[in-house]
């Protein structure tokens, strides 16, 4: 009794401290089947059938992804992994929605570009808006029992998904994203481009059917480990967004992990003695050895340490709540600083000569390119025209080269890890088509803006030009 | 099979392949682009402004014997003149014949050396000392804190002795990466803060430091001074296996293995953190008793020594519990 009022008030006061789920708005929980997913479903559960005071006041809806066909699961496996998953969806009573990985193929274009952002409830907003939604429901006839409420004042949800449930995935997609999985030289870059794809469609299907906020199940200890991999990955500059409470670089969908404070001991000690449903679905990783991924190899690395300094988990998560998430160059620039194509981050590469880690590869590159005397000059760029830059593209003024090139073009695109990420795929020709429409239309807008560099008028920091 | 023929000057056969590229290139080539590379850290940090006095912190490991051996290849182009300083901490069986190496090579090279002895500096406590006063604490003697921060003081007052304006060590991109998970695995977000630049200006009166040797990787180093026929020491410190780094250097070892170019990925990494502006450190004053940089009252040797003198040797060690 006492562990599970721990639990659950570790859960609210999560949910409670950061205040960014307003009342009455759409949530997505991401769903894996995992236990930490599983333990977070059912305390949102759980949450919605509490007393009117402490109920939680958000409209969730979970979603599943069948990601078989990544790591080449039959059909039939498949379909079993589904009829698992079906009935804990139903019993759940929340709007459900299932789809395959698959369907990254047919995503637009648009689910890589960062929306306008809304503009950050300040703590007054927050509180006005519980208040108000609290009169709401008080002339609604607070009388009304227990259940989703609020189902009421919205057209009824189709409780299925027909869409994505009565027609199984094309055959061609699944052909195409074997093909792009096993194309993929390393298992560190498959884990990648896995979460990334998964992301992308987590988000378009938030965006598709209105929910502003994703709630993923991450526990503290799965962070520690998501924490060091991505030191190891060269995501330094955007751990806040991958390890934080709240992922905002997507715009007007906010993924939020209310589970970060729960260990996953935590986690399967309550899933035991409370018996939640979970299902088991195999991972690209599962039963690889230790050596094949820098996932695994950090995984086993913490909690080996854990076992011989037991507060390692803790340490790191503290730490990591101590990183912010700054810009570089200040507020100002964060409208017009270039993003990722892949995961959205503001590019954090610089000039390609620079006395930085990344200046150190790029220019090895280069030396390859004359002939050596021992004490040169620091080198002129000889390399191909499109040189690595920052989303500007500085070599590409002739149409020619941008086709030549297509590679480097998408390539300047990506932020660091990406880039390295990207190395150990063959063909950038795999990709799912939103990605390289999108890589497109970058360049070409890229290229037509520096063209008319000459018209446009800016911002000058100056104050005296604008009275 | 033959080798293939070198990729930059396509004349000798290739005799390395580098480990970060994968190019095959021969000796003289490799050795040629190992130091037009650390050229290129240093003009374009702008570490080592013309005219400056560089002391060397020369261990007579093979990191600061690559550093020394490349730096006065490079000294006429970049206008400075070196001086080597090496510190004896007094670990008996190790330092004295790193030290013999030191002498070896000032010799050869034809340097100034300068020896700077813990027990001349720091009141007669050698390491061996100092671990045999932590020996008996029941936890871990904690050895590398200790010769870590007496070592960058003794370093610091050598080179003052000598009338440097500058101060280089060898540390490679395997330390920094290193460096940088270690200090996530114990939380220490003041280092995290502060370290994963260039090395410091010198803020506070103290000189400035930094890495040339920054982004080449342990191997290349180790390549560069076999090619190079270079003379150095390469056993390892008598306390070492029971220094915390020990794990991070085996982590680093297999995310090497894992994917080649994770050192410098880290590298990367530790440049770009952003830490929230509490947990960065104070700027720094000066310690009340010997006047060095220190961002609390005393400076870390000056309380370390201060608790081996009082026959508390874990009082500077780790948070203090009274808040001081």
């Amino acid at each position: 009794d006492c562990f599970k009022a721990f639990y659950v008030h570790k859960f609210r006061a999560m949910l409670g401290k950061n205040r960014l789920i307003f009342p009455g708005e759409k949530v997505l929980l991401a769903w894996s089947g995992g236990p930490s997913s599983s333990s977070m479903v059912w305390q949102v559960l759980e949450g919605l059938s509490q007393d009117s005071a402490k109920r939680l006041r958000f409209v969730p809806g979970v979603i599943f992804v069948d990601e078989g066909a990544a790591f080449g699961k039959s059909l039939e496996e498949r379909s079993k992994t589904l009829a698992e998953v079906k009935p804990i969806l139903q019993a759940t009573g929340l709007p459900w929605h299932v789809v395959a990985l698959e369907e990254v193929f047919s995503l637009p274009p648009s689910v890589l570009r960062c929306s306008a952002q809304e503009p950050a409830g300040s703590e007054g907003a927050y509180k006005a808006a519980v208040d108000s939604f609290l009169q709401q429901q008080h002339v609604l006839g607070a009388g009304g029992g227990p259940g989703p409420t609020q189902g009421k004042e919205q057209p009824p949800q189709p409780r299925l998904d027909p869409q994505s449930l009565a027609r199984p995935p094309a055959a061609a997609q699944t052909e195409a994203l074997s093909q792009l999985f096993c194309s993929v030289r390393t298992l560190t870059a498959k884990e990648e481009l896995l979460q990334t794809l998964r992301t992308h469609l987590i988000l378009h299907m938030a965006r598709a059917h209105g929910y502003s906020k994703v709630m993923t199940g991450d526990s503290c200890t799965r962070l520690a480990i998501k924490l060091m991999t991505n030191l190891a990955l060269g995501r330094g500059a955007f751990l806040a967004w991958d390890t934080g409470f709240s992922d905002e670089r997507h715009g007007d969908v906010v993924v939020v992990r209310p589970m970060r404070d729960h260990t996953l001991k935590e986690v399967a000690f309550y899933n035991r003695l409370f018996s939640v449903p979970s299902v088991f679905t195999p991972a690209v990783d599962t039963k690889a050895p230790e050596k094949a991924s820098i996932h695994r190899l950090m995984e086993a690395f913490i909690l080996r340490l854990q076992t011989q300094f037991p507060s390692t988990v803790s340490t790191v998560y503290r730490t990591s709540e101590k990183l912010v998430k700054a810009p570089r160059d200040g507020p100002a620039a964060s409208d017009s600083s270039p993003c990722c194509l892949l995961c959205m981050c503001a590019l954090d590469v610089d000039a390609a000569d620079s006395a930085t880690a990344f200046g150190a590869q790029t220019s090895s590159r280069l030396s390859q390119m004359q002939s050596p005397t021992p004490l040169t000059e620091t080198r002129t760029p000889l390399g191909p025209c499109c040189s690595p830059g920052v989303g500007r593209v500085q070599g590409c003024g002739q149409g020619a080269c941008r086709r030549e090139d297509p590679q480097a073009c998408i390539e300047e695109q990506l932020c660091y890890s990406c880039r390295v990420n990207m190395k150990d795929l063959p063909s950038l020709d795999l990709l799912p088509p939103y990605m390289l429409a999108e890589a497109q239309l970058r360049t070409q807008r890229a290229w037509v803006l520096q063209e008319i560099q000459d018209c446009l008028i800016e911002d000058s920091d100056d104050e005296a030009g604008q009275s | 099979m033959p080798a293939p023929p070198c990729a930059s000057c396509h004349a000798s056969r290739a005799a390395l392949r580098r480990p970060r590229s994968g190019q095959a290139l021969c000796g003289a080539c490799f050795c040629a682009a190992f130091e037009a590379e650390v050229l290129h850290t240093v003009l374009a940090g702008r570490l080592l402004p013309p005219g400056a006095v560089v002391a060397v912190g020369a261990s007579g490991g093979k990191d600061s014997t690559v550093l020394a051996h490349v730096l006065r290849a490079l000294t006429p182009r970049l206008g400075i003149s070196l001086q080597l300083v090496a510190v004896d901490e007094g670990i008996g069986g190790y330092r004295d014949a790193a030290l013999a190496a030191v002498r070896r090579q000032a010799a050869r090279w034809e340097l100034p050396l300068t020896v700077v002895a813990y027990e001349d500096l720091f009141g007669g406590w050698t390491m061996d000392a100092v671990a045999r006063s932590t020996a008996g604490s029941g936890r871990s003697r904690s050895c590398c804190t200790f010769c870590g921060v007496l070592r960058r003081r003794a370093l610091e007052e050598g080179a003052r002795r000598v009338g440097a304006t500058h101060i280089v060590t060898g540390h490679n991109a395997d330390d920094m990466a290193e460096t940088v998970l270690m200090n996530f695995l114990r939380g220490d977000a003041g280092r995290l803060a502060r370290g994963g630049g260039l090395g410091s200006p010198g803020e506070g009166g103290a000189l400035p430091r930094c890495r040339p040797l920054q982004f080449a990787s342990q191997k290349e180093v180790v390549l560069y001074a076999h090619f190079r026929r270079l003379d150095y020491f390469s056993e390892e410190c008598v306390y070492a296996p029971e220094a915390f780094r020990g794990h991070a250097r085996d982590l680093l070892k297999r995310l090497e293995a894992a994917r080649p170019s994770a050192v410098l990925d880290l590298v990367h990494s530790a440049e770009r953190l952003a830490l929230a502006p509490a947990a960065r450190p104070p700027r720094p004053g000066a310690c009340s008793r010997c006047g060095a940089l220190a961002s609390r009252a005393l400076c870390q040797a000056c309380a370390l020594l201060d608790g081996l003198n009082r026959g508390r040797p874990r009082l500077a060690i780790g948070k203090g519990r009274r808040g001081w």
